[in-house]
C-alpha cells in the first residue's frame, strides 16, 4: 500500500533534516581557519604519502561476490517463509532442494580457498 | 471527547485532529501535519536518547569495568557531559581534507543518521504505537539497515585517506557479509509468524516468545546484528588501535558527532529489534488494556538487551580479521540456514504428529546446537592434532 510508506518518507526526510541542520549549526559556530598542513589528510603526523585512494585487495572482492549469491538467495526465501504455513509439504522439499543447490556452490567458494584469509 | 487514560496515545492524536480540523484545514493535512508531529517526536526522542543518555550510561559502565570514575564533573554524576560534548563539538572546526569528494564526504554523516532514525518507523512501542505497520516491514528493516553501510562506506572512501580507505574495505568483509547469517535468521521469526509486518510478529508471539521456539536464530541474530552494528568485538572498521579510527578518521565537529550518534543509535535499534523480534516486544501482562504498560515493558526489553551488548563490548577483545570471516562463512551462515530448515520441518511437523508447538520447535533447536558443538569440538580437534604434529604449520601469521 503506498500510503503505508508515507509516514516512512516523512520520518526519514526529518531524521535527514535534523542532522542537515546540526551539522548546519556545527558549520555556522565553529572556526574556520584553514592552513594547508591542516587541510593534509592525516597520517600519524608523518606528510601524507603517494595518493589516499589505493587499489582494493581482491579479497574483498570475493566476500562482496558471496554476499550477493545469498543475498539474491534470501530475496527468493523471504516470501516462501511467509506463505510456509498455508503451503504443503511439496514447497518445504523444494525449498530445500533450492539451498541444497545453493550450497554447492558454496562448498566450491569454500574447497577453492575463498573463504581464507591471506 | 473524554479523554482516554487507558490509551494515552490515540486520545491526544484524536484530540489533535479534532482540534486541527476544527480551524478549517483539509483532512489531508491534518493527516500530514500529524504524522508530522509524530515523526518529530520520534526521531527527537531517539537522537535525545541515543546522543545524550545513553553516551553517558555507556561511558559510566566502561569506566566501572574498567576500575575508574567516568565523566563525574558536569552536573550530578556527570549526566550532562553530553551535553557539553555536544557544545564541544558544535564549536569545533569543520575539516574537509585536501583530495576528498566533497559532496560524498558531506552526505555520508546525514545518511549515517537517517538509516539509523528510518528504523525506528516500524518498532511497534506499544500497542496501536507503531509508525506505520508495514507488511514487508523485516525487509524494510534491512534495507534501510543496509543504507548505513553504505553510508560508512562512502565516509571511508571520500576522505582521500589511507585509514579511512582501510576502514571502507573492512566494512565489506565485516557488515557487508555479516548482513548473510542476520537476515537468514530474520527468516525464522518471519516464518513462525506468517508474516513480515513487525506489528503481526510481535501479536504471534502471544503464545511464547520467539526466545523460545528459536533460541538458535535469537542468538544468531543477536550476534550478527551486534557485527552489523560495528560494535566491539567486531570493531574492526574503526579500530582505534590499527587503523586509529577507520571511517571517520577524517571527520570532526557536528560530522563526527552524526557518526557517533547514529553508531550509538544503531546499537540500540539493535536491541530494540531483538527485543521486538525475538523477546516478545510490548507484550507482557496488562499491556493490551494499558499501552502506556506496553510502552514500560518494551523499553525494559529493550534496556536489559543494550546492557547485555555493551557488557559484551567492554569485556571481549577486538576479533582479528581472519576470525572474523571465518566465524561468518563457516559458522553462522550455515548455521542459520540450518536452523531455518530445521524450523520449517518442525513447523511442518508439529501439527502433522500433534505435539505441542513449543515443546517440538525448543527440542529442534537443541538438537541443532548441540550437533553445532559436536562439530565444533571435531574442528578443535583436528586443529589440535595438527598442532601437535607440525607446528609450522598451523598460523602462518598476522592476516589484513
Amino acid at each position: 500500500m503506498p500510503t503505508d510508506f508515507l509516514p516512512i518518507a516523512v520520518l526519514i526526510a526529518l531524521a535527514t533534516v535534523l542532522a542537515f541542520l546540526v551539522v548546519l549549526i556545527g558549520h555556522l559556530f565553529g572556526p574556520r581557519r584553514p592552513t594547508a598542513t591542516k587541510l593534509e589528510p592525516y597520517e600519524s603526523g608523518m606528510r601524507p604519502y603517494g595518493p589516499g585512494q589505493r587499489r582494493m585487495p581482491v579479497h574483498f572482492y570475493l566476500v562482496a561476490m558471496l554476499f550477493i549469491l545469498f543475498d539474491v538467495e534470501i530475496v527468493f526465501l523471504l516470501p516462501w517463509a511467509v506463505v510456509l504455513r498455508q503451503l504443503r509439504l511439496f514447497a518445504l522439499i523444494e525449498m530445500v532442494v533450492f539451498i541444497a543447490v545453493l550450497l554447492v556452490g558454496f562448498v566450491y567458494a569454500w574447497k577453492k580457498g575463498a573463504l581464507e584469509w591471506e | 471527547m473524554d479523554f482516554n487514560f487507558q490509551d494515552p496515545f490515540t486520545s491526544i492524536g484524536e484530540l489533535l485532529r479534532g482540534l486541527l480540523l476544527g480551524w478549517g484545514l483539509a483532512p489531508g493535512l491534518v493527516s500530514l501535519i500529524l504524522m508530522l508531529l509524530g515523526a518529530l517526536v520520534l526521531a527527537g526522542f531517539a537522537m535525545t536518547l541515543a546522543g545524550v543518555f545513553l553516551t553517558w550510561l555507556d561511558r559510566k559502565l566502561a569506566a566501572r569495568i574498567q576500575d575508574r570514575l567516568g565523566p563525574n564533573r558536569v552536573g550530578p554524576f556527570g549526566i550532562f557531559q553530553p551535553i557539553a560534548d555536544a557544545i564541544k563539538l558544535i564549536t569545533k572546526e569543520d575539516i574537509i581534507p585536501e583530495g576528498a569528494e566533497r559532496a560524498i564526504f558531506k552526505l555520508a554523516p546525514m545518511l549515517a543518521v537517517m538509516s539509523a532514525v528510518g528504523i525506528w518507523a516500524v518498532v511497534p512501542f506499544a500497542p496501536r504505537l507503531i509508525g506505520t505497520d508495514l507488511n514487508v516491514g523485516v525487509l524494510y528493516i534491512v534495507a534501510v539497515g543496509a543504507i548505513g553501510t553504505l553510508s560508512i562506506m562512502m565516509g571511508g572512501m571520500a576522505s582521500n585517506n589511507k585509514y579511512a580507505m582501510l576502514g571502507a574495505f573492512r566494512t565489506v568483509a565485516q557488515m557487508v557479509a555479516y548482513e548473510i547469517p542476520m537476515v537468514i535468521a530474520l527468516l525464522v521469526p518471519t516464518m513462525l509468524a506468517g508474516t513480515m509486518g513487525v506489528g503481526g510478529i510481535v501479536e504471534a508471539q502471544r503464545g511464547g516468545w520467539f526466545i523460545v521456539l528459536a533460541p538458535v536464530a535469537t542468538l544468531l541474530f543477536f550476534v550478527s546484528a551486534m557485527a552489523e552494528a560495528g560494535r566491539a568485538p567486531f570493531d574492526l572498521l574503526e579500530a582505534e588501535s590499527e587503523i586509529v579510527a577507520g571511517y571517520n578518521v577524517e571527520y570532526s565537529g557536528m560530522k563526527f558527532g552524526m557518526f557517533y550518534v547514529a553508531e550509538f543509535l544503531h546499537g540500540v535499534t539493535i536491541a530494540a529489534l531483538t527485543a521486538t523480534l525475538f523477546l516478545g516486544g510490548w507484550l507482557g501482562p496488562g499491556a493490551q488494556q494499558f499501552p502506556l504498560l506496553g510502552l514500560v515493558y518494551f523499553a525494559i526489553k529493550t534496556a536489559f538487551v543494550y546492557l547485555v551488548i555493551s557488557l559484551i563490548r567492554f569485556s571481549m577483545p577486538r576479533i582479528r580479521i581472519d576470525h572474523l570471516l571465518a566465524f561468518n562463512w563457516k559458522l553462522l551462515t550455515p548455521l542459520a540456514l540450518a536452523a531455518v530448515i530445521v524450523t520449517a520441518i518442525a513447523d511442518k511437523l508439529a501439527p502433522a504428529l500433534g505435539w505441542n508447538r513449543a515443546v517440538v520447535h525448543l527440542t529442534a533447536n537443541i538438537l541443532l546446537a548441540w550437533a553445532t558443538f559436536e562439530a565444533l569440538r571435531a574442528y578443535a580437534r583436528g586443529i589440535r592434532q595438527r598442532v601437535e604434529v607440525q607446528p609450522a604449520a598451523v598460523e602462518t601469521g598476522g592476516a589484513d
